[in-house]
């Protein structure tokens, strides 16, 4: 009955599963929806969405699939607009001189002709883009002084409270995590690399031990106490720093604040662009206060859990050759330093800032990426996610 | 069984039908929300409502699953052993009921608060899953099947501070209570102080919804917040024109450690009214 809903709700990457499509079936069965566009949605939305992420695909997933559903007789369709009044509308504000210009663009029903193509396009939710009519003077329609608010076209008043306005609103549209990354977000994300392990000061009883002791002692009791669980992950930050970097500088701190906070053992070096004899820790004093790259490869141990934060983007020569730095001159090329780390640490991964899918137009990318055996990701919720995933390994 | 909100709490259309799902198919409902915005009171309401025993089960970062379905007092066990106590013969003795054992086993349908899900540890609601899905669990020591004889309504609140696993969210239905708008927000104001005037209120909101509007704060107020405010207003016998002041010396709201609990945020809160009052004064 609804299977159209469930499939274009799964195309949108919402995660929903036939359990829970049967479990609204159920629902309805049931009778708590209660015939109402507004309780069926209001149902569907707490039956199907099990994170606030995804509420807001579920939104427009909603309001494409029950389009129309909200279109009682009498309250006219959406696209409708009465040419009549925007005709007389705009003469009314136009000068003589703009009458002239619409002349020019090919005379009025030609305009009407282009404003309801626009509309329609509208009403599809074609969000962004320069057609998009009030937005910055590059359409033609905003300059004659039309204000889509204020004649409200598509949008009719008296629907106001139905639930057709609640996903319209897309009041959580900042819930979803492929574009919000915050501090906390990136700690809870950090949190799936925890491994815990018994160290320190002996407080927790022993059960296991305990008996078998105490099984030991002819039945006199003798208890044994075990250290408390502890995060026992070691981490290894570098990050990339100036340069093409500054722009991503916000989400980085960020990063490493949240990591910061998470983990009691936890290390990090600046170096630019990419990865060569040198690192420091202090940008300020890049170029007196180095630490030897070779050092930080015996210092830390193998257990050390290795995260490159850098958008990989520079000229490919900087990686491949040696002599290649923009800032030195280096006696072995990037990549053998690349090589090293992933030789050292066996869990290494490279979080890029650059969004995914302008990856595969920058060669150095590319090159990086496949020097860290494919283990780049970006440095989205997601992307970190699966960089944690795979360092759990 | 039907929630449809109480006398003492303000339920939206979409958290009544989400409630009344989950009563219905019996499913457990996940709720998250900023904090105080009235996850812990709905399942307080909901089992008022419902004339239903509440069973609460605070969820701490050392909570174990088991810990909710019994525990086996081991150690004094093997000191009455060495006592030469009767008791000891029966292992049953020394088994402790959980809560959930406690919700399964209730006389009548019970709501079952799991608070604060998301502070245990990462595994916590993996242990849970079967326990949840069939209400019934098994007990090693004496080999019994605790069975739900009523499958109890199970409330379970989350801060979001640890992501739930997906196979624990597909038992669930889930709802999002939103921070309300100023309309929801008037009335839940009604519901708890009745008495309170109105144009005090009005003001009242008015200061609550510009904090809330002030960007960078570390903690946004939220709706348990501006009751513990309006209740020391009251207790204060603040009046209306109070709280209207433009006096240059009180840059920020009366009573305010009841709202912005951070003094960072008390900073920056006095550093944006100051500059405000500034721009007025030009």
């Amino acid at each position: 009955m609804f299977t159209n809903f469930f499939l274009e709700l799964r195309q949108a990457k919402v995660p929903v599963s036939i359990k829970e499509y049967l479990a609204l079936m159920e629902a309805m069965d049931k009778g708590v929806a209660d015939y109402s566009v507004d309780d069926f949605y209001f149902l569907s939305r707490s039956v199907l969405v099990k994170d606030e992420r995804n509420l807001d695909k579920f939104d427009k997933v909603f309001g494409h699939v029950f389009k129309g559903l909200e279109a009682v007789p009498g309250e006219g369709v959406a696209a409708e607009i009465p040419e009549e009044w925007l005709r007389k509308l705009a003469e009314k504000l136009l000068t003589e001189e703009e009458k002239k210009q619409i002349e020019a663009m090919g005379g009025w029903e030609k305009l009407m002709e282009t404003l309801k193509k626009r509309l329609e396009e509208q009403q599809k939710r074609h969000q962004g883009g320069s057609k998009w009519i009030g937005t910055a003077g590059t359409s033609p329609f905003g300059a004659y002084g039309f204000n889509p608010e204020g004649v409200r076209i598509g949008q009719d008043k008296n629907r106001e409270g139905r639930a057709v306005k609640v996903w319209d609103k897309r009041e959580y549209k900042n819930l979803d995590d492929t574009v919000e990354i915050g501090t906390r977000n990136i700690k809870i994300a950090l949190r799936r690399l925890r491994k815990f392990a018994r160290e320190g000061a002996e407080t927790e009883l022993d059960m296991p031990d305990t008996i078998r002791s105490t099984a030991r002692n002819a039945g006199y009791l003798d208890i044994k106490m075990v250290a408390e669980r502890r995060n026992k992950i070691k981490l290894l930050i570098l990050f990339d720093i100036g340069g093409s970097m500054d722009a991503h500088i916000r989400v980085c701190e960020e990063l490493f604040s949240a990591a910061r906070s998470e983990f009691k053992h936890l290390e990090f070096f600046y170096f630019h662009n990419c990865l060569y004899e040198k690192l420091w820790k202090d940008n300020r004093r890049r170029h007196v206060d180095t630490y030897p790259t070779a050092q930080a490869l015996h210092t830390f141990p193998s257990d050390y859990k290795v995260i490159f934060v850098g958008d990989a983007s520079m000229s490919p020569y900087e990686i491949a050759y040696p002599g290649g730095s923009v800032e030195h001159w280096n006696e072995e090329a990037g990549q053998a330093w690349i090589q090293r780390v992933t030789d050292t640490w066996r869990s290494t991964v490279w979080l890029n800032p650059v969004p995914e899918r302008h990856w595969s137009y920058t060669p150095s990318i590319q090159l990086l990426k496949q020097l860290m055996g494919d283990r780049m990701y970006p440095l989205t919720l997601g992307g970190l996610d699966s960089a944690m995933k795979e360092l759990n390994k | 069984m039907k929630f449809a909100g109480t006398d003492s709490y303000v339920a939206s259309d979409d958290l009544r039908v989400a409630v009344n799902a989950a009563i219905a198919l019996q499913r457990p409902l996940l709720i998250k929300g900023e904090p105080g915005t009235g996850k812990t009171v709905l399942a307080h309401e909901v089992a008022k409502a419902l004339n239903a025993p509440l069973i609460e089960w605070h969820i701490k970062s050392t909570t174990k699953a088991q810990q909710g379905l019994y525990e086996y007092d081991a150690v004094s066990r093997l000191r009455d052993s060495q006592l030469g106590d009767e008791r000891v013969k029966n292992i049953a003795n020394y088994i402790k009921r959980g809560k959930l054992w406690e919700a399964f086993t209730s006389k009548e349908r019970p709501v079952l608060l799991i608070d604060e899900i998301d502070k245990a540890d990462i595994e916590f609601p993996n242990d849970l899953l079967l326990e949840l899905d069939r209400m019934e669990f098994y007990v090693y020591e004496t080999q019994e099947v605790v069975k739900a004889a009523q499958r109890p309504v199970v409330m379970i609140t989350s801060n979001n501070e640890k992501e739930l696993p997906d196979a624990f969210l597909r038992r669930c239905f889930f709802h999002y209570i939103r921070f309300p708008d100023r309309e929801t927000m008037t009335q839940i104001v009604d519901v708890h102080f009745p008495g309170l005037q109105r144009n005090l209120l009005r003001e009242a909101l008015n200061v609550f919804y510009d904090i809330r509007e002030v960007p960078g704060l570390k903690k946004k107020p939220s709706t348990s917040e501006l009751l513990d405010w309006l209740k020391l207003l009251m207790v204060e016998d603040m009046s209306p024109d109070q709280l209207r002041s433009k006096d240059a010396k009180q840059l920020i709201p009366p009573l305010h450690g009841a709202l912005l609990k951070n003094e960072q945020d008390v900073h920056l809160f006095e550093r944006l009214a100051f500059m405000a009052r500034r721009e007025q004064r030009q």
